[in-house]
């Protein structure tokens, strides 16, 4: 093995220094001839032994035939077939080797990329000898740690170390036998020296390959959670199930951790929410939790009107609300719809959510696909959104009912009715829980302020109560009595909310007026005890609308307002939702944070599944902290939606729909119609199905 | 006698290279990196260097021609030229890589297209004398290190 080829000069023993950086195995990559031959040359010269390609691709398929047979990569950073970084970023994570990046550019920001991509030297053309001299100390120093770090270590740390280098034994079988005994002693030390390997060696070093936590990726992790049960969940469980290779258990305790604390700021955010609905009146702490749950919705939503622009993102909010429902809170809509078809649509609930009310009963029936029915029915609510914002609402009232599953299913079947009905009620209540949230956003501008506030509570408690708490935002203000206004009441209500979404703040909704979402919110809390699962609808609508980003966006806000107007009682079914939600509602959040920040400028952007990446990013803010969303102005969208489907997941995972929470069902209905609105586009369904576990609160009750 | 000459002849040509800039201390290293494992290591790099060098002036040359210029293609370029010039030494060829690059980031077309014959001319002005200094040694030593 390596170490027989190391130990070319002497033992290893102490003087592994003296025989490792001979014969040590370089790949190097570049692809420019005149540069690699130069180089190749170079190498030899230092004795170290060389093998070249000049695609990017190449090598990786040769690092990942066997990781063991190299020890150290030289790769260029300008490559026709891939970026140097993102090589640089791969068999860091992959194989855990030493990479050096090269470039004829000296440019800071490249070598701090570089650095920050996780490379351990940048080397500037032409290179030197005298540098190359020395890049083995890259290599040792790895080992080093890695040895010293994991005492477990896996033996392909060890192996690639070329083992016995430290001078553990001078023989490689010795060291290998270490390594084995190491190994068989723990199994939790082996999994963390794993883990180390993995990331980077050892925990000690710096430089840890980054694991970016795609929407995928997310998802999955979601899902696994919500396989174990949150409380369950353990990250070496979370590891299995996942099945990612290259993912380290650290990577996964981390980003659990994250999440918990996402949940958690959810929840909170229910329920301050859920607070302000009991104040307004209508309340339960179940509310709360719709809140959370809407929030997630909201805060997809939010994130994506956020995105829509900075008007529509106003109104937006309540949209995103919607938006994140769908996704996750594909059930909250559910409940907002019913929640707000509760409240007697034929206050505010002008928009969508009358629709969405009604959209429930229909909904209910159990269809966990229903997201994306939902959806579908959203689009179409959406487009009654332009039609006529303020078509009553009541539909929504109808949701209520809709149990998770069912709601979308209603939900579904209530935008395509509602769809017709245009324009203002039902298109929006149905499919549209989006479409009223976006009319109502568009209305509201303000909305999506609230929700945005929601959205910042939502995520700092992904549990339900955090959603409650945004939810709660949006339907004390409901409770004011937006009823009638429906959007533009939103408006009013988010002075409501905002005191309630302001606490969140860990959103940025500061831009938008709180009240809006928080209107909305209500809302959909208060009225979520009906459906929280209209609200899910129609933030799967909105979801949908996500497709037509722009119009998701707007939706979102709509949905908000929608929400909001559904009025409390679905907020109540929310809340249960909403803990479903919350997961999804994290995601939101974090979007709703993102499209929050970005305030409308990120609308536009990503709508569209681009920013999925930034969701993830955002979602994973979101755990860590709601702020986070701000900064995905660009991928606000799909950020969103990405979130919003993350959230889905959680939402999902959250079944624990808080019957309690009429209100903050609502207010998750919000979140989770935006999220929903958002994963609607990307994962409907999943927010469907989580969010369906919300027991459709009855929108009557919340009324 | 003559090949003493020669060998002279070649030590002088190649001082000159470097007392012009043609060449730069990469260069030594590459005559440095030939050995009897390698003999023929500097001539097959700087082979590969006119070669390469010959496909991205088309490359840049087609590249400017265009109606709307895609300028990063063009920055792409002259970062590879760049690159290889810098690592054979041609340290001419470099220089006015850098200059290029400048131009190619402001957008500048008057500036690239200026660059562009600037650097058309080094390089041959050092592929020439490269080919010169090959042929004496072709002729009759290997170059003094």
């Amino acid at each position: 093995m390596a170490v027989e080829e190391k130990m070319g000069g002497s033992n290893g023993e102490d003087g592994g220094k003296d025989w490792f950086p001979l014969g040590m195995r370089v790949l190097a990559v570049d692809d420019d001839p005149i540069c690699l031959k130069v180089l190749e040359n170079l190498l030899r010269k230092c004795q170290y032994h060389v093998t070249t390609t000049n695609q990017a691709i190449t090598a990786l398929k040769m690092l990942r035939e066997n990781r063991n047979k190299y020890d150290l990569v030289i790769s260029d950073v300008n490559m026709p077939d891939m970026d140097g970084f993102k090589l640089l970023e791969l068999v860091g994570l992959e194989m855990d080797l030493p990479v050096i990046m090269l470039s004829a550019h000296s440019d800071t920001k490249l070598v701090m990329k570089g650095i920050t991509h996780g490379a351990c030297d940048y080397l500037l053309k032409p290179v030197r000898i005298e540098e190359l001299k020395n890049i083995w100390q890259h290599v040792v120093r790895r080992k080093k740690t890695d040895s010293k770090d994991q005492i477990k270590a896996p033996n392909q740390d060890k192996a690639r170390a070329g083992n016995g280098e430290f001078g553990q034994t001078s023989t490689g079988s010795s060291d290998q036998k270490v390594n084995k005994k190491r190994k068989d002693q723990s199994e939790d030390e082996e999994e963390e020296g794993e883990d180390n390997g993995h990331e980077n060696d050892d925990p000690s070093t710096q430089k840890k390959p980054r694991v970016v936590w795609s929407v995928e990726l997310h998802r999955k992790f979601v899902a696994a959670v919500n396989q174990l049960g949150l409380d369950k969940a353990v990250p070496k469980k979370i590891l299995d199930l996942m099945n990612v290779e290259g993912l380290t258990r650290e990577n996964v305790a981390s980003h659990l951790q994250k999440y918990r604390l996402y949940l958690k700021r959810l929840s909170s955010v229910a329920t301050q929410q859920a607070n302000m609905a009991a104040a307004l009146g209508s309340k339960d702490p179940s509310y709360l939790r719709m809140s959370s749950l809407d929030g997630f919705g909201d805060f997809r939503t939010l994130t994506g009107p956020g995105r829509l622009s900075s008007a529509s993102l106003s109104s937006y909010q309540p949209a995103g609300m919607f938006g994140r429902l769908n996704s996750s809170a594909a059930l909250s809509l559910r409940g907002i719809s019913s929640g707000v078809i509760q409240q007697g649509h034929s206050q505010t609930l002008n928009n969508s959510i009358n629709g969405l009310g009604k959209i429930q009963p229909a909904v209910l029936p159990a269809n966990q696909n229903q997201n994306g029915t939902l959806f579908q029915g959203i689009p179409t609510s959406i487009e009654l959104n332009q039609l006529s914002q303020n078509k009553s609402t009541n539909h929504f009232g109808e949701f209520n009912r809709v149990n998770d599953p069912n709601v979308f299913g209603v939900a579904t079947n209530f935008f395509d009715a509602r769809v017709p009905g245009g324009s203002s009620s039902n298109s929006l209540s149905t499919a549209s829980g989006n479409p009223l949230l976006l009319q109502a956003n568009t209305q509201q501008t303000h909305t999506s302020g609230s929700f945005g506030n929601q959205s910042s509570h939502g995520v700092a408690s992904l549990n339900q109560e955090s959603f409650d708490m945004g939810v709660r935002g949006s339907s004390n203000f409901l409770d004011h009595g937006r009823c009638s206004e429906n959007w533009q009441g939103a408006v009013q209500l988010s002075s409501f909310p905002s005191s309630s979404l302001s606490t969140s703040e860990a959103f940025n909704h500061e831009q938008l007026p709180p009240n809006n979402l928080q209107e909305n919110l209500s809302w959909t809390s208060s009225h979520v005890s009906n459906s929280p699962i209209d609200l899910s609808s129609s933030m799967a609508n909105s979801a949908r609308l996500d497709d037509s980003r722009g119009d998701m966006q707007c939706q979102v806000g709509l949905n908000n307002n929608v929400i909001q107007n559904m009025g409390y009682t679905a907020k109540q079914q929310w809340g249960d939702r909403r803990h479903d939600y919350n997961g999804n509602l994290n995601n939101s959040f974090s979007r709703l944070d993102s499209l929050i920040s970005a305030s409308g400028a990120m609308m536009d952007q990503s709508n569209a599944v681009t920013s999925k990446r930034t969701d993830v990013s955002l979602f994973s803010q979101l755990s860590g902290d709601a702020p986070y969303v701000v900064q995905h102005p660009e991928g606000e969208k799909s950020a969103f939606d990405a979130k919003l489907r993350s959230n889905e997941d959680y939402l999902f995972e959250q079944t624990k729909p808080q019957s309690g929470f009429s209100q903050n069902n609502f207010e998750s209905l919000e979140d989770i119609m935006s999220s929903m609105i958002k994963q609607g586009q990307n994962n409907e369904t999943a927010l469907m199905d989580g969010e369906f576990g919300f027991d459709a609160y009855p929108l009557g009750s919340c009324i | 006698m003559d090949v003493v000459k020669l060998q002279k002849q070649l030590v002088d040509y190649r001082a000159s290279l470097y007392h012009e800039a043609f060449l730069d201390e990469q260069f030594t290293q590459l005559q440095e990196l030939q050995d009897e494992n390698n003999p023929d290591f500097v001539v097959e790099v700087v082979s590969l260097f006119f070669e390469d060098s010959e496909r991205l002036l088309n490359e840049l040359a087609k590249a400017l021609e265009q109606q709307s210029i895609d300028f990063k293609r063009v920055d792409a370029h002259v970062h590879q030229l760049k690159g290889s010039s810098s690592s054979i030494g041609a340290q001419r060829v470099q220089k006015v890589c850098i200059t290029f690059r400048n131009y190619c980031e402001e957008q500048n077309v008057e500036g690239c297209l200026k660059c562009l014959q600037q650097v058309k001319h080094e390089y041959s002005l050092v592929k020439t004398k490269l080919e010169t200094m090959f042929k004496i040694l072709a002729a009759g030593g290997s170059i003094p290190m």
